[in-house]
């Protein structure tokens, strides 16, 4: 596998844990000062991207697999999340929890039909289920069709916090996902994780050493869909809305962009990628058809010349692991 | 008129007809996408872009420069093979050593920006595109009424189809495709140009796309997102039929374009989803695909 990955030499490793926590720190610190700078809607919407770019690294960056349908996870958690909300009249912590379950059970069924192929096949196998699930959702009563479900109330979190409230909101978001990233820190240096760098290396070597990779393969996907799941129905509590947008295929192209700007296989990259692409297209949204052209262009510009990406091309000249 | 299974013989053949029109769509996109991906190891993803633009060039040159149907069928999918030839030189070509991985993200970035012009120019309704003149009417065959350019459109993409077999598995030029795509290095010492080699098949690949969209602008509104949702479609042909054979993706691509319209007439609910439906059954019975050797 040719991934290029800021994955630094083992003997960078001692050092280099400073060098997380350092970053964390930075980012904790701006992610608590930036809601009175900045509006925090967009901040709760960048952190939900971020979120889910995390989640589709967790596959892409240490597992080497490509998932091109990653907005089944998301778009479906976020009408279940908001359906649970606002039909059930389940209260936020309850609604997001029926979403990230219904992520992961898609997840494990996805998975388990996706993981039969390789490479190149794994991608359309992905895409193609997500364009099914984008298909049922345009019809199904559940969803809402073409209207999909509107005015979603946030409620109050454990009966307590009224998450109308755009900082309690705030809070709430960040909390959800810097755990979630904290979670995603831990299963990339745990044992588990280890045995998934070993598979997007060599899988045929993995193998030998007596790993059933299929397996490896499938928790980990199981575990990326859940935690876009988790990303997706925090998102539809914010908007207050689960659209078609976030099921179709144009979601999934764009948590690659995000990843692949950040940095593939990067602990950061995704966050860091995940601003860079919402803040860019809040300043473009009046362009109109140009976002996608644009979008396009980074694509390839990023391909030809910026593999690394923000994140590891940071990582590579400061020579530590990010 | 008659009825089968309680279904009037006119609304079963028309739906079949329609499926079939489908599946030469997809058997000629799912020949380029294995052509392609047999010289050059990716997945074209602005495969559907590419078809798009076939139906959009023949819109603007009838449109613009007066030139008609027949001409655009010759026209088209050399100017937009050569435009692909381009692309391969300036984008392709530089990645062809990196993972399989980029070169489906470049080309999906590519794929974004076309759509995007497009969309631009000419906003996401469809534009009609008349059916030429000598293929306008049809022919009441008793069971049904044949539109004479659907007819048209089964015939001539069953010909192209076995041609590109032919061409590839039968003649001189095959073999040497054939074998560039087994041991490029082995090849190139034999003298032949092989990165020539592979940009004339990417165009070549590419034409075919451009030519299923010229056949398909009298059919289909021609219109900017028509590629990215048939690509998707084609996808799913390309995983259930496997690309190891050049006659497997001709034969996926028919049947399966059968199974949707059949399923028109008796699922109606399903009609789009079922080659997705088809493609998990067959992970599940024959992961390596219906013709694919395990990969």
């Amino acid at each position: 596998m040719a991934i290029t990955t800021a994955a630094p030499a083992l003997w960078l490793r001692r050092e280099a844990d400073w060098s997380i926590i350092i970053a964390a720190a930075v980012m904790v610190l701006f992610l608590i000062v930036a809601p009175f700078v900045l509006y925090p809607v967009f901040l709760e919407k960048a952190l939900c991207f971020a979120l889910f770019g995390c989640a589709f690294n967790l596959l892409i960056g240490y597992v080497g697999l490509v998932s091109f349908g990653h907005a089944l996870y998301f778009g479906w958690a976020g009408y279940l999340s908001a359906y649970a909300a606002k039909s059930w009249g389940f209260d936020p912590e309850f609604a997001v929890l029926t979403g990230t379950v219904t992520a992961a059970v898609l997840g494990i069924v996805a998975g388990g039909v996706a993981i039969r192929r390789q490479g190149i096949y794994f991608a359309m196998i992905t895409l193609a289920l997500a364009q099914m699930m984008y298909l049922v959702a345009l019809r199904m009563k559940l969803t809402g069709g073409e209207d999909g479900i509107q005015a979603v109330p946030r409620g109050h979190l454990f009966g307590l916090f009224d998450l109308n409230n755009e900082m309690t909101m705030y809070a709430f978001v960040l909390v959800v996902v810097l755990a979630a990233f904290f979670l995603i820190y831990r299963i990339i240096n745990s044992p588990f994780g280890e045995v998934l760098k070993a598979i997007r290396e060599n899988e045929l070597r993995a193998i030998s050493l007596g790993y059933r990779t299929d397996r490896y393969k499938l928790v980990a996907f199981a575990l990326s869909a859940t935690l876009a799941g988790l990303a997706g129905a925090v998102k539809a509590l914010v908007f207050q809305l689960a659209s078609l947008t976030d099921v179709h295929w144009t979601m999934s192209g764009e948590v690659v962009l995000m990843t692949l700007v950040g940095g593939l296989g990067t602990i950061f990259g995704p966050v860091v990628g995940a601003f860079f692409i919402v803040a860019l297209e809040n300043y473009l949204a009046p362009l109109g058809q140009w976002v996608l052209v644009i979008q396009g262009a980074i694509f390839v510009a990023c391909v030809l010349a910026f593999r690394r990406g923000i994140v590891g091309e940071l990582a590579s000249r400061l020579r530590v692991r990010l | 008129m008659f009825e089968i299974f309680g279904i009037p013989s006119q609304a079963l053949f028309g739906q079949l007809l329609l499926g079939l029109i489908n599946g030469s769509f997809y058997a000629l996109l799912s020949l380029g996408l294995a052509v392609i991906f047999g010289m050059l190891n990716i997945i074209n993803f602005t495969h559907g872009a590419q078809y798009m633009m076939g139906a959009f060039v023949a819109y603007m040159l009838l449109q613009y420069l007066g030139i008609n149907y027949w001409a655009a069928l010759v026209i088209v999918p050399v100017v937009v093979g050569a435009l692909g030839a381009v692309i391969e030189r300036l984008f392709l070509k530089p990645i062809q050593r990196l993972d399989h991985l980029y070169g489906l993200i470049l080309t999906f970035g590519l794929a974004l920006i076309i759509e995007g012009l497009f969309r631009n120019y000419y906003g996401s309704t469809g534009q009609p595109y008349a059916i030429p003149d000598e293929l306008q009417g049809g022919r009441n065959l008793g069971f049904m009424f044949l539109p004479n350019y659907r007819a048209w459109v089964i015939v001539f993409s069953l010909i192209i189809c076995f041609a590109t077999w032919f061409a590839i598995e039968r003649t001189r030029l095959g073999s040497y495709l054939r074998a560039a795509t087994e041991n490029p290095t082995l090849v190139r010492a034999f003298g032949i140009n092989v990165p020539r080699m592979v940009t004339l098949t990417y165009g070549f690949g590419v034409g075919l796309a451009a030519l299923a969209g010229v056949m398909a602008a009298p059919i289909y509104n021609v219109s900017p997102q028509m590629g990215s949702d048939i690509i998707i479609v084609v996808f799913a042909v390309v995983v259930i039929g496997g690309m190891g054979s050049i006659m497997g993706a001709i034969l996926t691509g028919f049947a399966l374009g059968i199974v949707e319209g059949l399923t028109k007439v008796f699922f109606p609910e399903a009609s789009n989803t079922v080659i997705f439906a088809i493609m998990i059954i067959v992970l599940l019975a024959r992961p390596a695909g219906l013709f694919g050797r395990s990969v």
